[in-house]
């Protein structure tokens, strides 16, 4: 306990709840509740209506919603097979430091570079005649990949680094191939790691608009983009649900990739 | 309590950042060499070093497939990218680089990166000494907001103030209702004010996650004893805490910076004419006007400020990572005591 007093330890928290809650408590529940106005003029919004829900789970709006998914599913798993292969050899290069620092440092760029940059990128690479794949779906889910892949590897190389060698260490001195070890050792005691991995992939894909923003054809528009596109020609409140929808199916597959986690981990 | 000192402070340091596990990573090296060298000797003991050289030349071969994949769809592309802005030589990078419009987007987004991180650092160094120093009924649960908000797109935030602080939000609804003005002072969502506090609410969590992390390892003995011998709270702080916490504000700042020069999708969603960041210019050049040509310079241009600084946030986890800051803080515990 750093602060003694009860009078200091009140100011401590009125400090707190005077800078917590309008900066980041307010914003969520702004946008619930304006998904479910029909008009903001004042200091509470007025009229409530489903209408919004309405309209943002029919046609367009829900093609979005299934393109989003569809596109965070393929990116992941992708990214988490990749990225989890490279983790392992990696770690399984060890002995030659510098394989392992370029491994590093290159699955980990992604990160640095911008969005905006890995998306013109993909672009201008995959948009002349060997591998056409401008306006179509498949530049879209290749850019998602990229950019989650890369922490995929962080997640996973961190898992890994924490992981006691003293496992594979009796299974190796028992006898067990290293495929063996890869297998019925390693991946299993990984199982935490790399499921929550995935979560982290699938929302970041979900939410992704910089990349996307620069490939999307018009027959493959992300859930993000549709968000952008309603609120840019002025339907706020339709964006608001867009947005409550988009925040609900990441969080109902985070969960649900939270429970995957706890049930290996009682194994 | 001498005796007992190095020992409190010489615990291991776990992983600083959530985003960017380069702590782990360096530290892996002394862990990861050993299933290398231990697992080997039952089995090779006998074999000679030949064939330990083979096996090991071998495992280096696995590295390959994910790194032709990692050059297919994203190292070549990249290169194009640079060497698109070479087409024609260097012209177009002088086009570029004497066009006022670039000039303002760099000073804009260096100047925005800059206020948000100085932002970001002091509030989520506030913020998270009251969650871990000053618990309150309920504080676990902020820390696993912060974990749910750092899940959640950046465009949110802009699109929460536009409510908030828009002509027709909440904090002008307020005002005409109170003083009956026709229309509310808050103006400024359009302007890099509006950028600046969106960035700033976005990525606080990004620095407050990796504090709280590190703020568990600080003993909580020390700040006992150092409140018995009559410290302050401030002086605790300052002469405790702060430097223990100090490589994860670093590192959380650093990170904040990068994210901050490379952010696009707030900016997009504010809507304002006149806030050009470099993504931005990338995007309009390419998307709005199909000057991809010089879309690549301005990309290239990016990309080297943000890898430069990103290097520089590895470099400095890294260190974190392997020496923690724990040396110095021991001294400077012990020149408290």
């Amino acid at each position: 306990m750093l602060v003694h007093s009860r009078k200091g330890r009140w100011a401590a928290w009125i400090c707190f709840a005077v800078l917590f809650v309008p900066l980041f408590a307010v914003p969520l529940l702004v946008i619930v509740a304006a998904s479910f106005a029909t008009n903001w003029s004042g200091v509470l919004p007025s009229g409530s209506t489903v209408e919004h829900y309405a309209a943002a789970t029919r046609g367009e709006s829900l093609a979005a919603l299934g393109v989003s998914l569809q596109t965070a599913l393929l990116a992941s798993v992708l990214a988490l097979v990749i990225g989890t292969w490279a983790a392992l050899s990696a770690a399984s290069a060890a002995r030659h430091g510098w394989v392992r620092r370029v491994l590093d440092a290159l699955f980990v760029l992604p990160v640095a570079v911008p969005s905006v940059v890995v998306g013109l990128a993909v672009l201008v690479a995959y948009s002349r005649p060997p591998v056409a794949f401008n306006g179509t779906r498949w530049i879209v889910m290749l850019a998602h990949t990229v950019l989650v892949t890369a922490f995929a590897y962080q997640s996973v190389s961190a898992a890994l680094a924490r992981l006691d060698p003293a496992y594979e260490q009796a299974a190796a001195s028992l006898g067990a191939r290293p495929w063996y070890v890869l297998l019925r050792v390693k991946l299993p005691l990984l199982l935490p790691s790399l499921t929550a991995a995935t979560g982290l992939c699938f929302a970041l894909s979900m939410g992704e608009l910089s990349a996307t923003m620069m490939l999307y054809p018009p027959d493959w528009m992300p859930l993000p983009v549709q968000i952008f596109a309603a609120t840019d020609r002025g339907s706020l409140f339709t964006g608001s649900a867009l947005a409550v929808v988009l925040m609900a199916a990441t969080s109902l597959v985070l969960f649900a990739v939270s429970r995957v986690r706890t049930r290996a981990s009682y194994r | 309590m001498t005796e007992t000192r190095p020992a409190a402070t010489a615990s291991p340091r776990t992983a600083p950042a959530s985003t960017g596990p380069a702590a782990p990573a360096a530290s892996a090296s002394d862990t990861a060499e050993r299933p290398g060298t231990g697992a080997a000797p039952p089995r090779t003991r006998g074999a000679g070093p030949s064939r330990r050289a083979g096996g090991s030349g071998l495992r280096l071969l696995w590295c390959l497939p994910p790194l032709l994949v990692l050059t297919v769809i994203f190292l070549y592309p990249l290169a194009l990218v640079v060497v698109e802005g070479f087409r024609g030589g260097t012209g177009t990078y002088r086009e570029v680089f004497a066009s006022q419009a670039f000039t303002d987007a760099l000073v804009t987004t260096v100047a925005l990166a800059v206020g948000a991180t100085v932002g970001c650092v002091v509030l989520g160094f506030v913020l998270a000494l009251v969650v871990a120093f000053v618990p309150f009924p309920g504080s676990r649960g902020v820390a696993r907001f912060v974990d749910v908000f750092l899940s959640f797109p950046s465009f949110l935030i802009t699109l929460a103030l536009l409510f908030v602080y828009g002509t027709v939000g909440m904090a002008n609804g307020l005002w005409t209702g109170v003083t009956g003005a026709e229309e509310g002072p808050f103006r400024f969502l359009t302007t890099p004010w509006g950028v600046l506090l969106a960035e700033i609410t976005y990525f606080t969590p990004f620095v407050m996650r990796p504090l709280l992390a590190a703020f568990a390892q600080v003993e909580t003995g020390q700040i006992e004893a150092a409140s018995s011998l009559g410290a302050r709270p401030a002086r605790i702080v300052r002469r405790v805490i702060l430097p223990e916490a100090w490589p994860a504000l670093m590192a959380g700042g650093s990170l904040v910076l990068v994210l901050c020069l490379n952010e696009f999708a707030i900016v997009l969603f504010t809507g304002a004419k006149d806030v050009v960041t470099l993504p931005m210019l990338v995007y309009s050049k390419a998307i709005l006007s199909s000057d991809y040509t010089a879309a690549c310079c301005v990309a290239t241009v990016n990309v080297v400020l943000s890898v430069g600084l990103y290097a520089l946030y590895r470099y400095v986890t890294g260190r974190a990572g392997r020496t923690g800051g724990t040396g110095r803080s021991s001294r400077r515990a012990g020149a408290l005591a």
